[in-house]
């Protein structure tokens, strides 16, 4: 792996190890972090810039030096890989566990643990839509008023909104499997859904579409995940399992997703203290969507909201960096 | 998403089709193809498969073999460690400059330089260069970004351009010298330059990933790549015009070779150099918000965390921003390139002479000792600034509501009525009949070299294995242009009919262009939904500008002389516009065309992020992946239709200006 790196790193990870063992050598010094920045790589939603930040700040109490730079969330696992970037701190089961398998299979990644916050990422309705559409959130209630979810474009059927196609999620799939009346639309990125959303409240029309928890979006828009046939572990590869014996992903999306930390490899051997903090942190749903909050309605830059959510949960982080 | 007029990329040679063939026999031929085109379009149902879609035995995978060419570049002729070294010293520079203008914790590790200070010399600098308009305009962009609070963004942004501007230009410089000295160099930079200059960002974003990896260092990288093309033709085009008679007289100096090129190509190649000096402020502003999904910090990254938590005023607050900050350079360097050297009479004293210099260090000394004591002199907290991103909302609302119900009306008869029957008929057109039209309408405009550049362009688009997604692009595109033609046409001839109009039309094209197009995705979605409709109207927002703006430009360069001459045969205006200044302004319209179609590519790739299912879908899970092969081939499949029409319209541009020549 070490031929990988950027040629800067190799020669300071050399000269590291030979001050290190030249320091050993004379004294008992226990490992010391490195003095190099480590790098947090953001992304484009607020929890997840609110918590970096403020695993940021842990790291600058414990006199680190921190660095983040903004990243493609699914690329980001390459720059992991490659040393780019030192950690990651939302690794969604749903959304990228499919590019953290690959790059744990590449290698120079590592599972740095779980978050206590479990995920849950399915099709979702804001709260006005049930008013239309009786007997919701039940998968078979939505699927007898499809009709009123048409659009132009998906003729008679009704329309689902889901996320981007690289987000990966099998909507067709089950639509088919259940022999559900919907289209299936693929929305290029997050922000086309908040607009649609946001539009369609606007205007009081029906709409269904992929929402995920924890999110912002929640404080702004409350609404209900549709309840479809409970998930059981391989639906999605055994056609036995689930309502229809012929088809796979005839069933929720796990509702309880893990949410993981990772890490670079070298990370544990140049900056160890901070590594094991890093192991040690966990956040629960309540206090991620606090985060969110921070920004998104108090409308807090969000190094201010993470230096505000550690002066007010001293206790939560304290055992952590010890 | 270019920022500025970027020079159409000129592809082919003159036809000199008229020693091969005779015009009259090339025409039959490419009619011959044309119809024989249009027999297989009405003999499909009849049509052997092969002809229908290329077989996949045919379908090259030249995404495997982009892949296997980059391993074996990066690493085993090991050509990562010279990127990531290259990339060392640019981050090295940014840490310099990410010092001194916004604090980063890097040597020389000073206090960052306060915003006062930055908006003092921006001033200044604005009066020496073109007096107290450009000085106001210099000082109005920094009061605007210190007092709204985007201090800190604005300046991670500059910290990259003021890295990569120079480089670019000095890249750039080096190319075009390159070029100009050596034949071979040019036959190879031309078509490389032709497609840089074709090929949509996310494409080369990928390898820069890799190559280089994230970070400013990457944004910095990438804005290079993407700057310097302008740069290289500019500095080709000033050499080129050098006259002999100064090469001369510097040579009768007893100039060295290296002497002759410092002291006196360049000087007098000056204007061209310094309009691609310009060319590269401009492009690298347009990186600024698309450089950030590879890592650029800034105003950029700030502008999409803020749409993705559905925040348009405050968006629009930063929108304002770039577009200020554009304005500002393009003009400043504008000035530069313009400015003649000031001669002063022997005995003006020192003082006189360099007062702009005086009073510039006054201010900046004043400046930086006041901060020390006002703090809100050094940086303007964003608890402190002041915000009109409510009233950006408000604005942004009233305007939804008053054009929802116009919107929602059309928008379900041009899905049901002309969209889908539209994209349905372009993937229904066999791969055979599109691809003998093209060779046929080359062969036509330019004879059969013409006919053979035209056939390996679709050709090869045939057999990249994306046709069907190549087909909706570039459906969405036609349509998107027609309609920015209708647009764009009548609002040029309407805005040039006056010079003040004109004017103030042209400043609205730039801030068009310049404003960042991520911003009004966000209500083209929520006026027409996430649809073909969304896409093709957020391309037509875009594309409108350069029609315009090539419309005016054209219809104000008809020759005064020839608008008196028509006033005195009796020409009402009718007349006037339709006899002589539209068929004088053709050849400029024509370039806006073109210029209209390479806007729609890059547009409507942009517009993945609303939700399309063509090329632009592809590139976004290339990019997401790294997937360098997959990005480059689809990225290739977008410039080759982009060459494409800039082939054939150079072509009728040639046989226009023949034509024309004949019947003068």
């Amino acid at each position: 792996m070490k031929a990988k790196q950027p040629s800067r790193a190799v020669r300071l990870a050399q000269v590291c190890t030979l001050v290190a063992a030249s320091v050993s050598l004379a004294s008992t010094a226990s490992a010391q972090d490195s003095s190099d920045p480590i790098v947090i790589p953001i992304h484009n939603w607020n929890s997840q810039i609110v918590m970096s930040n403020v695993v940021g700040q842990l790291f600058e109490k414990m006199g680190n030096s921190v660095e983040y730079v903004s990243t493609d969330s699914q690329a980001v696992y390459e720059s992991v890989r490659l040393g780019d970037v030192t950690l990651e701190m939302e690794v969604w089961e749903g959304a990228f566990g499919a590019a953290f398998r690959e790059a744990l299979d590449k290698g120079g990644i590592v599972d740095a643990g779980d978050h206590n916050a479990v995920t849950r990422e399915d099709w979702w309705y804001p709260d006005y839509v049930a008013e239309l559409c009786p007997g919701l959130p039940d998968w078979e209630a939505l699927n007898a008023c499809s009709a009123k979810f048409a659009t132009p474009e998906t003729g008679d059927s009704g329309r689902f909104l889901g996320g981007p196609v690289d987000w990966l999620k099998h909507d067709q799939e089950r639509v088919d499997a259940l022999g559900m009346d919907f289209t299936v639309v693929n929305a290029g990125s997050a922000s086309a859904l908040w607009a649609e959303l946001a539009a369609a409240k606007k205007r009081g029309e029906p709409i269904v579409l992929f929402n995920w928890t924890p999110n912002f979006i929640e404080a702004v828009y409350p609404g209900s995940f549709i309840e479809f046939p409970t998930f059981e572990a391989g639906c999605d590869t055994d056609p036995a399992l689930g309502p229809n014996p012929d088809a796979t992903y005839d069933c929720a999306n796990p509702p309880n997703g893990y949410l993981k930390k990772a890490a670079w490899d070298g990370m544990a051997e140049k900056w160890p203290a901070a590594y094991a903090t890093l192991e040690k942190i966990s956040f629960t749903n309540p206090q991620i969507a606090e985060m969110a909050k921070l920004v998104d309605v108090d409308e807090l830059e969000p190094e201010d909201a993470a230096t505000e959510w550690l002066e007010n949960n001293e206790d939560v982080w304290s055992s952590w960096i010890n | 998403m270019s920022a500025s007029p970027a020079l159409p990329a000129v592809g082919g040679q003159p036809a000199k089709a008229s020693w091969i063939l005779a015009p009259s026999s090339a025409n039959t031929v490419g009619l011959g193809l044309i119809l024989l085109a249009g027999a297989l379009v009405l003999l499909k149902p009849w049509l052997p498969d092969a002809l229908v879609r290329l077989p996949s035995l045919f379908v090259l995978p030249f995404a495997d073999a982009l892949n296997w060419l980059f391993e074996f570049v990066k690493d085993d002729l090991g050509f990562v460690h010279v990127t990531r070294a290259f990339a060392g010293a640019v981050e090295w520079l940014l840490d310099v400059t990410g010092n001194l203008l916004y604090g980063k914790n890097r040597w020389p590790r000073l206090e960052p330089i306060p915003w006062t200070v930055v908006a003092a010399t921006a001033g200044c600098l604005g009066y020496w260069l073109g007096g107290w308009r450009l000085a106001l305009l210099g000082t109005g962009t920094f009061i605007w970004v210190a007092v709204l609070g985007q201090w800190q963004w604005t300046m991670e942004t500059l910290s990259v351009l003021i890295v990569a501007v120079p480089l670019a230009v000095l890249l750039g410089l080096c190319l075009g010298v390159l070029a100009w000295k050596s034949q071979r160099a040019e036959r190879i930079l031309n078509p490389i330059l032709n497609i840089a200059q074709s090929l949509p960002h996310f494409a080369y974003m990928i390898p820069v990933v890799i190559f280089v990896g994230v970070g400013p260092k990457a944004g910095a990288i990438v804005t290079i790549i993407f700057a310097v093309p302008p740069m290289i033709r500019m500095t080709l085009l000033g050499l080129r015009k050098v006259a002999p008679e100064v090469v001369e007289s510097g040579e009768m100096c007893g100039s060295t070779r290296w002497q002759l090129l410092r002291h006196v190509r360049i000087p007098t190649a000056r204007t061209e150099i310094l309009i691609g000096v310009n060319q590269v402020i401009m492009q690298s502003l347009a990186m600024v918000v698309l450089a950030s999904f590879i890592g650029m910090p800034g105003l950029g990254q700030k502008l999409l965390q803020l749409l993705q938590s559905l925040k348009i005023g405050r968006s629009i607050e930063l929108g304002i921003t770039i577009v200020l900050l554009a304005v500002m350079l393009d003009r400043l360097s504008r000035a530069w390139a313009m400015r003649q050297p000031v001669h002063f009479d022997k005995g003006v004293p020192w003082l006189q002479r360099h007062k702009v210099l005086v009073a510039w260090v006054v201010l900046c000394v004043g400046f930086y000792l006041l901060a020390q004591v006002f703090p809100l002199a050094a940086e303007v907290g964003r608890r402190q600034a002041l915000t009109l991103s409510k009233e950006f909302d408000a604005v942004v609302d009233v305007f939804l509501t008053f054009v929802d119900p116009v919107t929602l009306s059309i928008r379900a008869f041009l899905i049901t009525s002309v969209l889908i029957p539209l994209r349905d008929a372009y993937l229904w057109l066999p791969f055979s009949a599109v691809v003998i039209f093209f060779a046929g309408l080359g062969w036509r405009l330019g004879g059969w070299r013409s006919a053979l550049i035209c056939f390996a362009f679709v050709g090869l688009i045939s057999m990249s294995g994306w046709w069907d997604r190549a087909m909706i692009t570039a459906y969405m595109v036609s349509f998107a242009v027609f309609l920015s033609a209708l647009i764009g046409l009548p609002l040029g001839i309407w805005a040039a009919s006056k010079e003040s109009r004109a004017r103030r039309a042209l400043l609205a094209c730039d801030t068009m262009q310049t404003f960042p197009s991520f911003i009004y995705l966000i209500p083209v979605i929520m006026l027409f939904g996430v649809n073909d409709v969304a896409a093709i109207a957020a391309v037509i927002v875009f594309g409108v500008v350069p029609m315009t703006r090539y419309t005016i430009e054209g219809l104000r360069g008809v020759p005064t002389s020839l608008l008196e001459a028509a006033d005195m045969s009796g020409a009402n205006r009718w007349q006037k516009l339709t006899r002589v200044s539209l068929p004088m302004a053709v050849p400029t319209i024509m370039v806006g065309l073109n210029q209209t179609v390479m806007f729609s590519l890059f547009m409507v790739i942009i517009a993945a992020f609303i939700g399309t299912q063509d090329l632009g879908q592809e590139m976004q899970r290339a990019l997401s992946s790294t997937d360098v092969g997959k990005g480059l081939v689809l990225g290739l499949c977008v410039a080759f239709m982009g060459l494409l029409v800039d082939h054939l319209i150079t072509q009728w541009g040639a046989r226009h200006a023949r034509t024309a020549g004949v019947s003068a």
